[in-house]
């Protein structure tokens, strides 16, 4: 009874504020209300028969609308170490990875996502473990693994195959559900040329489709217009069965506010729907960034419905676009994993307004702050100088996020975020592996499927550090 | 009166001079840094007038109280000898742990020896020899390099609470890398200091000591004095069994004695003295203070560091080539690339901070303290360990460099061996200069484009040239041709660093932030005499 009153009121509360701060979107934003804590917040246990499923046109699958991305897998310190200018000795967490797969199987996620590149290596191994170890049968969930033949040395024909049959091994299966080239578009129709076309490894794979080892076959894309057309141009050849792209709420029309060179989802999403290609979306939430959002869009987002994450508005966003098939979240945390199942069991689609709301309004807000469209996924890494380029980007972004990233020493609360900014920036990063270091070799840049022009912002950041310690700011 | 005003100054002092000593922050250098300017060694060495007739004017005015209140080794002496109480077991009539001196005979000659040794020391600039005898610097050595590590291990404990709860009220330091000669001399320092101060109170100060000396001559000439009332005194003896100094003579039908030079006016004898028949007076009369002795020899004292050994003079060999990093195409994402650690190249004229002028003028004034090593944030400073300038500052640029903002050092120096520089001044004082090894640099070793010293040098005295030499800048539009005369773009050149010695300040960013390992491609060679640019 108690229990009963409480939500009722709590009920009326999140109706009341709705209706009162945002007549636009819509009056079912009490609609999802499950149990709530006296916070607020969710409590009750997560469904695991409400997941929303996409079908694939081609084969028939039932894809969760979530799908597990294992490129950000939590690690474990092997042993501690005594110098702080040394990385301390890491694996992949297997025991938690095996958790946190079972419980997403449990739940009714069904579509794992992995590569050859990721986790230095031994995301596939992993994920193979991991899924062995559900009890799950094979044919309950679907594997989608990349060609990721980005060194020169990796592109010949024999190099290829060996790098999908090494998949098909360290995933402990005999067929892969969904295989993409991974990541064409960096580099334009030259490089897709050398990897995949003249190589004769695209052909290889579309025998292995035939054969049956391969039951989709896609592409993921960052990049170059012109390489995703072609590749669109020629589906009558290739008979792209998905393709993968990067789509969220701010890359929709203005992916290419931090580069130019990037294409907005808008094109990517609009392209595939007219050929009826199922959309993969990765970087739904864009590494977390859009999780960790500035406090003013966290209150704008909140204040609409408080008792859901701000990450659920960017994983409702893309769901609500009907050609998803599924939207990928490397899910590091059960924290992440469980509000993710919350989000889609079942989704609650957003009404147009609403959409256009986020693609417009929050997106222009959170592209006006300096931000660095890094995602933290580490293609760029190991920088052969020792920088760690994720931290560094990621320190800046959330000082960015918290205001601690002042435009001069007349700014407000100069001193504290001076403080926090270099205080916190030692920490996050250890000063043998800070921005000062990077020569501006450039190895990087190349990797990064965000376009970012890496030692160009790594330098930008280096002099934003000395004015800061210099006070000249 | 006497005593407690002098234990309520001795603990602001010694506890001033000592969180002055811990500090690495640079917040107690503001409010504490006129302590250690207070002291009378220092401030003879940095010729600081204020300090030296202060500290004379209050010796002729009432005796040595600055030995017993604002010198901190004087005071770490009083502290081993209250522990040194627990030797006696049993109680003066006040109920108090004591009553364990006795007077000794004055070891004159041993003392005028070891000022006199520590005057030609001093004039002959002699360094080593001084630095082992000056009080302050003694004391400085011991908390800098075997106190100051627990202090900094503390502050990291709580660097990792205040990350865990997100704030930054305390941030992580690196603790120094103490030579272990400097924490032997300190360590033998502190030992002999214990163990005579735990047996007989105040022997290192009146027989070693040439502050004390020099202050105790002063100090028979001061016009207040520790005086017995003969009217009252019943000569029980009880102040020269209390007396730290052994200064006090008590005879049966004799007036009872002072030796002057050796009372440090700490008023213990005044507080013990039932009948209160001593006190600090003018009045000249019942004692006798210019009584000699013969000299005796000390029992075993003789405080001496094996200086003579000099295995310790690191030998690094000239910079070979650098085995640097080797990027290799990578074929899986994530991870970190290992660093080799930093060498320190060999300097045929040692660095020293901006404001010391020059080795030389450093080498004269510097007694070691430690307190601008203790002090510097950018693990610029470190002891050297050669013996010209034992344990003196030198500086290196493996873990830091000399950075723009900082004057931290010549801020806290006592003794004038670093002078008081702004940020401004430093920025037109040339300490040395920047020398490439050609071997060493990327774009020859490696083929690799960098250009990391010239982008951070802040005097600008770095510029990048292409190594092909017939590629040539024209006056004229500021281009760079070939020699056929076609327009080069120099970003697809390599390119290697060439240095304009005048502008050059020798402040090591180049060096610190060179990317090739274990040595540099680019180093800072010192300047004997500091130069104004």
């Amino acid at each position: 009874m108690k229990d009963l009153n409480r939500r009722d009121f709590l009920k009326i509360a999140g109706t009341a504020t709705a209706a009162a701060a945002l007549a636009s979107c819509g009056g079912n934003s009490n609609s999802t209300l499950g149990d709530l804590d006296p916070a607020g917040h969710h409590s009750g246990p997560i469904p695991s028969d409400k997941m929303t499923y996409r079908t694939n046109p081609n084969t028939g699958d039932k894809v969760s609308l979530l799908g597990y991305g294992m490129m950000r897998l939590p690690y474990r310190q092997v042993a501690p170490t005594s110098d702080p200018n040394e990385p301390a000795p890491e694996e992949i967490d297997q025991e938690q990875v095996n958790k946190l797969v079972k419980f997403a199987l449990d739940h009714g996620v069904n579509y794992f996502d992995t590569s050859p590149a990721y986790c230095q290596g031994h995301s596939e191994e992993s994920t193979g473990i991991a899924l062995k170890a559900s009890g799950y049968d094979r044919s309950k969930f679907f594997i989608a693994t990349k060609l990721s033949n980005f060194a020169p040395q990796q592109q010949s024909y024999e190099e290829g195959v060996k790098m999908f049959q090494n998949s098909l091994k360290n995933l402990q299966t005999d067929y892969i559900d969904y295989l993409l080239l991974h990541a064409v578009g960096g580099g334009g129709m030259e490089n897709l040329h050398q990897r995949f076309l003249d190589n004769g490894v695209l052909d290889y794979l579309m025998q292995q489709r035939e054969k049956g080892t391969i039951r989709n076959l896609g592409f993921s894309f960052h990049g170059e217009a012109e390489v995703f057309d072609y590749l669109l141009a020629n589906h009558d050849k290739y008979h792209w069965d998905f393709v993968q792209i990067q789509m969220n709420y701010v890359d929709w029309n203005l992916a290419d506010e931090s580069n130019s060179r990037n294409v907005d989802g808008v094109y990517l999403y609009g392209e595939l729907e007219k050929r009826g290609i199922p959309a993969v979306i990765m970087e739904p939430l864009l590494g977390g960034r859009l999780s960790k959002m500035p406090d003013h869009i966290v209150a704008t987002l909140k204040q609409q419905r408080p008792e859901d994450s701000v990450a659920s508005w960017a994983f409702r966003y893309v769901g609500s676009k009907p050609n998803v098939l599924t939207a990928l979240s490397g899910m590091t945390y059960m924290e992440h994993l469980e509000d993710n199942l919350r989000t889609y069991s079942p989704l609650v689609p957003l009404d147009e307004k609403e959409q256009a709301w986020l693609e417009t309004e929050i997106a222009d807000l959170y592209v006006s702050y300096p931000i660095i469209p890094c995602n933290d996924c580490k293609y760029c890494m190991p920088c052969p100088y020792g920088l760690d380029i994720p931290a560094i980007f990621v320190h800046y972004n959330k000082c960015v996020n918290k205001g601690n990233v002042p435009e001069n020493q007349q700014a407000e609360n100069y001193q504290q975020a001076r403080r926090a900014f270099l205080v916190g920036y030692d920490r996050a990063v250890p000063k043998l592996r800070q921005a000062n270091h990077c020569i501006g070799c450039n190895r990087c840049s190349p990797h990064c499927p965000q376009n970012i022009r890496i030692p160009h912002e790594l330098h930008r950041i280096d002099e934003f550090v000395e004015k800061l310690k210099q006070n000249t700011l | 009166m006497l005593k407690p005003i002098r234990r309520i100054l001795a603990v602001v002092f010694w506890l001033g001079i000592t969180l002055l000593f811990l500090d690495f922050s640079g917040t107690m250098q503001p409010f504490l840094g006129w302590m250690a300017k207070m002291q009378f060694l220092p401030s003879v060495m940095a010729g600081n007038f204020i300090t030296i007739s202060i500290v004379l004017i209050v010796t002729l005015l009432m005796g040595r109280f600055y030995c017993s209140a604002v010198c901190p080794l004087g005071v770490l002496q009083d502290f081993f000898a209250w522990i040194g109480r627990w030797r006696v077991f049993r109680k003066n009539k006040k109920g108090k742990w004591a009553n364990r001196y006795s007077y000794s005979e004055p070891k004159t000659w041993l003392r005028l020896g070891v000022l006199a040794l520590f005057i030609i020391m001093l004039l002959s600039g002699f360094s080593a020899g001084v630095m082992l005898l000056a009080p302050y610097s003694s004391y400085g050595r011991i908390v800098a390099s075997l106190l100051q590590v627990i202090y900094i291990d503390i502050n990291n404990l709580l660097a990792q609470w205040s990350e865990a709860n997100d704030n930054f009220l305390f941030y992580q330091v690196e603790p120094h890398n103490n030579p272990l000669l400097l924490m032997l001399v300190a360590a033998a320092t502190a030992l002999i200091l214990f163990v005579l101060a735990f047996l007989h109170g105040r022997t290192y100060c009146n027989t070693i000591c040439p502050v004390g000396t020099t202050l105790g001559y002063l100090a028979k000439f001061s016009f207040l004095k520790m005086r017995v009332d003969e009217n009252k005194c019943i000569k029980c003896g009880l102040c020269e069994k209390n007396c730290k100094a052994a200064c006090i003579k008590v005879e049966k039908g004799q007036p009872v004695l002072f030796d002057y030079t050796r009372c440090v006016a700490c008023g213990d004898c005044q507080s013990v003295c039932a009948k209160g028949a001593i006190s600090l007076t003018k009045k000249a009369g019942s004692t006798n203070d210019s009584f000699q002795t013969n000299p005796s020899t000390p029992s075993g004292e003789a405080a001496s560091s094996d200086l003579s050994r000099r295995s310790f003079l690191a030998v690094t060999g000239t910079a070979v080539v650098a085995a640097t990093l080797k990027a290799q195409e990578k074929t899986t994402d994530g991870g970190l690339a290992a660093i080799e650690e930093k060498k320190v190249p060999e300097r045929k004229t040692p660095l020293t901070p901006p404001g010391s002028l020059s080795a030389t003028n450093l080498q004269e004034h510097c007694t070691a303290c430690q307190l601008c090593i203790a002090n510097c944030p950018n693990g610029v400073l470190r002891p050297s360990t050669g013996m010209e300038h034992f344990l003196q500052p030198e500086m290196q640029y493996d873990q830091g460099y000399c950075r723009p903002e900082c004057t931290r050092c010549a801020d806290v120096c006592p003794t004038g061996a670093i002078r008081p520089i702004t940020k401004e001044e430093k920025t037109a004082v040339q300490i040395g200069h920047a020398v490439w090894m050609k071997e060493n640099c990327l774009p020859v070793a490696e083929e690799q484009r960098c250009g990391s010293c010239a982008r951070h040098c802040p005097a600008q005295a770095i510029q990048m040239v292409p190594i092909d030499k017939s590629i040539r800048q024209n006056p004229d539009d500021q281009q760079w041709y070939d020699a056929e005369g076609n327009r080069v773009d120099l970003r697809d050149l390599l390119m290697i660093p060439v240095v304009n010695d005048e502008k050059c300040i020798g402040c090591g960013e180049c060096e610190y932030l060179c990317p090739a390992r274990p040595f540099s491609a680019i180093y800072v060679e010192g300047h004997e005499q500091h130069r104004e640019i």
